[in-house]
């Protein structure tokens, strides 16, 4: 694992052949109560609080399916436009691993309950355009989280070296899904982007549906990226290998591309691919080796004899369906209508994945203009020096309103909004709170201002006199000096009533 | 002790657990008295028989005294108030301990009662303790538990029966008037036909199994055991109800047993005898005591056929596939990690090897046995042809029965090849050990319910004979009926009952 692997350019790597990739993307459902008892499952809790006889396992213990698990699945299956199954049953994986309390796994194999949909998936393009790209879903399905391990001592951090390790049951039976997608073909030379975009947009599809938190730095979605290469102009598909640790939508777009670039130098040297686990390295945005897939694997999977079928009624489906919240594309139509947008600024707007964050702003009484002016402006700027999500920055729709609220009636200017977002982003409270306990609030008295006037205009006779003719131009020279000694604090709307009452 | 007292005693011992019930509730014994008559015989005989892994004799006479206080407060009294009852070791019992018969849990003390132990405690009944059993359930004949064989009270040296000889034998050694059992292949009925007592295996689904440590749980059942049908059905109506904390537990109406009970009219029922269920195989004495056991339903106005359920005799050969696969998994848990035994723990070891080692100190050999065949038979290229298959044979046993069952009310079969066998005759060769079970295991496969009950003593060996009654799913009323009604009769005709010529300990 020490030698570093060889690459191809990626320009030249998509030219030899054809990347095909797959996703097994896995959602923590935000349920009230685990998968099969009714324990919580809220995050942060102190270790082995959150547990019962059946999400530890206990013998005699046995499992009891949450139905809202099974109404969160149903949701995400249909939004992707699945079919759903009339009957479908739990099974047993079976391995032996100490984060898994009974040793086996409760998850769906040959019988999944949502099966064969797709997701259009919209790619932006370099010029701004962007291309429709389906990619099709085999599967969703349910099943239970493991506890977490933490290993102490030893080099790697790994099971294997450590003095000891310890185990949080916790997140043990907490609900997950499982989206599976069937072989996603032709994305040549967009295959990273293809990637990121459909990570990104199921993401937007599951959020939409209010069933789970979706964050991938917590955990709550975790991306598994397929890839395998096809050499240009043959059918032959390559051997794949499964990229895990993939926790942020760059990383998945970066993850194929190291995949893609890495295999291809191996096929061009003529060696072969291996089937394994790749674990993605934040740091260095490649793939390291991880664990090698063998036929030997053997979960023996068979029936969960303590679960019943699950067989939603058509009623009940039909219920959830007309219940689903509007599709994205649908969506965006409509609010570029709305807000009487360019296609370009749209794009702007669904790019800077600030859709939501919009919406919500101008639902809280913002102009539309104002929200995608801040949104798309500083509060993106800032998104992207962290390298999270917009809605990540710490400061929400609700802040935002709360700052153009105090811009509009003069409290503060475009200038100190940036400080009352740094405020409001390290936890100072609201905007409101954050200019109070920084004193940021501008000149209203206006003692200072006209102090600050006075001496403005008595640096500037030049200025004086055109203004004294009526030539209102050069009055921002006056502002400026004004802005300039009361340090950004003045309001330049009263400053400018001032200065023309002083010139009497 | 007084000879009164020994003689009061000895009264008490050899109640019924109705009779019991009604003393107590019309004070004319307290509850607390007969825990004790109960708790002195354990501490008599005990030694001997091994009925008991544990005995919570502490516990006991607390829920004694609160049954107690209840009668001389006047409340209304749940069915089972003040009676003794013996647990299987199976099931859970908060802060009790809890092994299942194998020294993997040894010292594991459950934070959880099962449901059947809240249904007990909701029902008055006094725990005296846990019974001995197979380890983990697999055996018939009890000398596979971790902690020693059960002996049978009619002969020390010979077997009780299993999994749950304990509970059986307690019976038959007047150690308790009801025990609670589970049947997967036959562990509530072949003990109760080799102890000469009464076992029922509920319906699939009556008796929850919530807090009953599974051994195949497609095919587990707990039941319950007693002397009589009467006692039994008491129990049965005790333990049998829905359970939201088990997703396989019956949602739809149950039958009233102890009103069948009583009821003991077969006039004008048909009953078949299921041809694959006798002949070749059966001991000679066996075989004459059902035969008389058929005669008597004749003399009381049944009409008796003959059926065929040609898939019965794949049956078995389907159970050591399902049951192996699916017990291969549930024992997965016995890890070492999180309660019970845990071997090499020592700093040397990594994780799979404290596994490996914990699982080969905490399990016997019958338990290993079954995990191997287990785990090869679900295992990938092998599932189809094994698991798969038998789960085949099991829809075609099921519809066995239900095709059966058009024809004719209940069947009725012996209900185990030969009675008791010595001690140690059966340990070496699993498969004539498995072969005890032939006539048992069709009605775990599919899913409906069955009794067994004393019919006699085979000539030969003076041993106790079971003959077996099976019903459609739900349907457990005509078990009672129809058992009440031969029990009845030949009580008649001997003139005592049979568990009153057990020889004394
Ligand atoms: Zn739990």
């Amino acid at each position: 694992m020490s030698n570093v692997d060889q690459k191809v350019p990626f320009t030249e790597a998509v030219e030899a052949f054809d990347p095909l990739l797959g996703f097994e993307v896995h959602v923590e459902l935000s349920t009230k109560s685990k998968m099969f008892c009714a324990c919580p499952t809220e995050f942060g809790a102190e270790p082995n609080t959150q547990v019962c006889p059946v999400c530890l396992g206990l013998p005699g213990s046995m499992p009891v399916v949450n139905q809202d698990a099974i109404e969160s699945t149903i949701k995400i299956g249909l939004a992707l436009n699945c079919k759903i199954a009339e009957s479908s049953r739990f099974a047993r994986k079976n391995y032996f691993y100490p984060d898994m309390p009974k040793d086996y796994q409760i998850s769906q194999y040959d019988e999944p309950i949502c099966y064969d949909g797709y997701l259009d998936v919209e790619v932006p393009l370099e010029d701004g355009t962007k291309k429709s790209v389906r990619v099709e879903i085999e599967r969703v399905h349910m099943e239970e989280d493991t506890g977490k391990l933490t290993h102490a001592g030893g080099a790697t951090g790994r099971i294997q070296g450590a003095d000891y390790s310890i185990v949080d049951y916790n997140r043990a039976g907490v609900p997950l899904i499982e989206i599976v997608t069937k072989v996603v073909p032709d994305t040549g030379a967009l295959a990273p982007e293809v990637g990121r975009a459909y990570v990104t947009q199921l993401r937007d599809l599951v959020r939409g549906l209010k069933v789970s938190d979706v964050r991938m730095e917590q955990g709550s979605l975790r991306c598994d990226a397929n890839v395998s290469l096809m050499p240009a102009g043959t059918s032959e598909w390559g051997t794949r290998t499964e990229t895990k640790n993939v926790n942020s939508f760059k990383s998945v777009e970066q993850a194929i591309r190291s995949e893609i670039e890495r295999q291809a130098a191996v096929l061009q040297s003529g060696g072969k691919v291996v089937q394994e686990t790749r674990h993605y390295q934040e740091t260095s945005g490649t793939t390291t080796s991880g664990r090698e897939k063998t036929d030997a694997e053997d979960y023996r999977y068979f029936p969960e004899p303590d679960l019943v079928p699950v067989e939603p009624s058509a009623e009940w489906i039909e219920e959830l369906r007309a219940g689903l919240p509007e599709a994205p594309a649908k969506r965006v139509a409509r609010l570029q209508e709305a807000w009487g947008l360019s296609d370009f600024d749209m794009q702007s707007v669904v790019n800077a994945g600030a859709l939501d964050v919009v919406e919500e702003t101008v639902a809280a009484g913002v102009d539309q203009a104002a929200a995608r002016k801040w949104w798309l402006g500083e509060l993106a700027r800032r998104a992207n020096e962290q390298g999270v999500e917009i809605d990540q920055v710490g400061v929400t729709p609700a802040d935002v309103a709360g700052i153009v609220a105090l811009i509009d009636e003069g409290k503060i200017n475009d200038k100190l909004a940036r400080e009352v977002i740094d405020g409001v982003a390290s936890g100072e409270g609201t905007p409101a709170e954050v200019v109070e306990a920084r004193g940021l609030g501008v000149v209203s008295d206006d003692g200072p201002l006209i102090e600050a006037i006075d001496q403005a205009l008595a640096d500037n006779p030049d200025v004086v006199e055109k203004l004294r003719e009526g030539n209102m131009q050069p009055v921002g020279v006056i502002i400026g000096a004004v802005m300039k000694a009361t340090r950004g604090q003045a309001d330049a709307g009263r400053a400018r009533e001032l200065i023309i009452e002083r010139l009497g | 002790m007084s000879e009164s007292a020994i003689s009061l005693n000895t009264e008490l011992i050899k109640s019924s657990a109705s009779a019991l019930a009604a003393a107590i509730a019309h004070r004319e014994i307290s509850s607390r008295e007969v825990t004790d008559a109960h708790l002195d015989r354990i501490e008599q005989v005990d030694e001997q028989v091994h009925a008991f892994l544990h005995v919570d004799a502490e516990g006991a006479r607390a829920q004694a005294d609160a049954v107690d206080a209840k009668v001389a407060a006047g409340d209304e009294l749940p069915p089972l108030a003040g009676v003794p009852v013996g647990l299987k070791d199976v099931f859970t019992q908060r802060g009790i301990p809890t092994t299942a018969g194998s020294r993997i849990l040894e010292g594991w003390r459950p934070p959880y009662d099962a449901t059947v132990t809240t249904k007990l405690k909701g029902s008055g009944a006094v725990i005296l303790g846990k019974t001995n059993m197979d380890e983990f359930a697999m055996g018939s004949s009890t000398e596979h538990s971790g902690y020693g064989p059960t002996r049978n009270p009619w002969d020390l040296d010979r077997i009780p029966g299993g999994s749950g000889g304990g509970s059986a034998a307690a019976l038959a050694a007047f150690e308790a008037p009801l025990t609670v059992g589970t049947d997967t292949g036959g562990s509530i009925r072949q003990p109760a036909s080799v102890t000469g007592t009464v076992g029922t295996k509920p319906t699939y689904g009556s008796v929850s199994r919530f807090g009953l440590i599974a051994l195949a749980s497609s095919l587990d059942q707990g039941g319950p055991c007693g002397r009589n049908v009467a006692d039994t059905a008491l129990l049965h109506q005790a333990l049998a109800g829905h359970d939201e904390r088990d997703s396989t537990s019956w949602a739809g109406e149950y039958p009233d047993v102890v009103a069948a009970a009583a009821k003991r009219d077969v006039k004008g029922m048909k009953i078949g005898l299921v041809k694959e269920l006798s002949g070749e195989g059966y001991q000679a004495g066996v075989s004459q005591r059902f035969d008389e056991a058929v005669k008597v339903l004749t003399d009381l106005g049944a009409e008796v056929v003959e059926v065929s359920c040609p898939h019965f005799d794949y049956a078995l050969a389907a159970y050591y596939l399902i049951l192996p696969s699916e017990a291969s998994s549930n024992l997965a848990r016995f890890d070492g990690m999180r309660f019970g035994l845990r071997e090499g723990d020592d700093g040397n070891h990594t994780v799979e090897q404290v596994m490996g080692l914990t699982r080969d100190a905490g399990f016997g050999d019958e338990a290993k046995r079954r995990i191997i065949l287990g785990t090869y038979a679900l295992s990938s290229g092998y599932y189809d042809a094994y698991y798969g298959q038998a789960q085949k044979v099991r829809t075609l046993i099921a519809q066995d029965f239900a095709a059966a069952f058009d024809q004719v009310d209940v069947l009725v079969s012996p209900t185990a090849p030969t009675t008791a066998f010595k001690l140690g005759e059966k340990l070496d060769d699993p498969v004539a050990m498995y072969l005890n079970d032939v006539a048992t295991i069709p009605v775990n496969l599919a899913g409906n319910c069955a009794m067994s009950l004393p019919i006699g003593l085979a000539p030969e060996d003076g041993l106790p004979v079971g003959l077996q009654i099976m019903a459609p799913s739900f349907a457990d009323d005509r078990l009672y009926n129809v058992g009440g009604a031969v029990e009845s009769a030949l009580v008649d005709s001997w003139g005592h009952d049979l568990i009153s010529e057990v020889p004394a300990l």
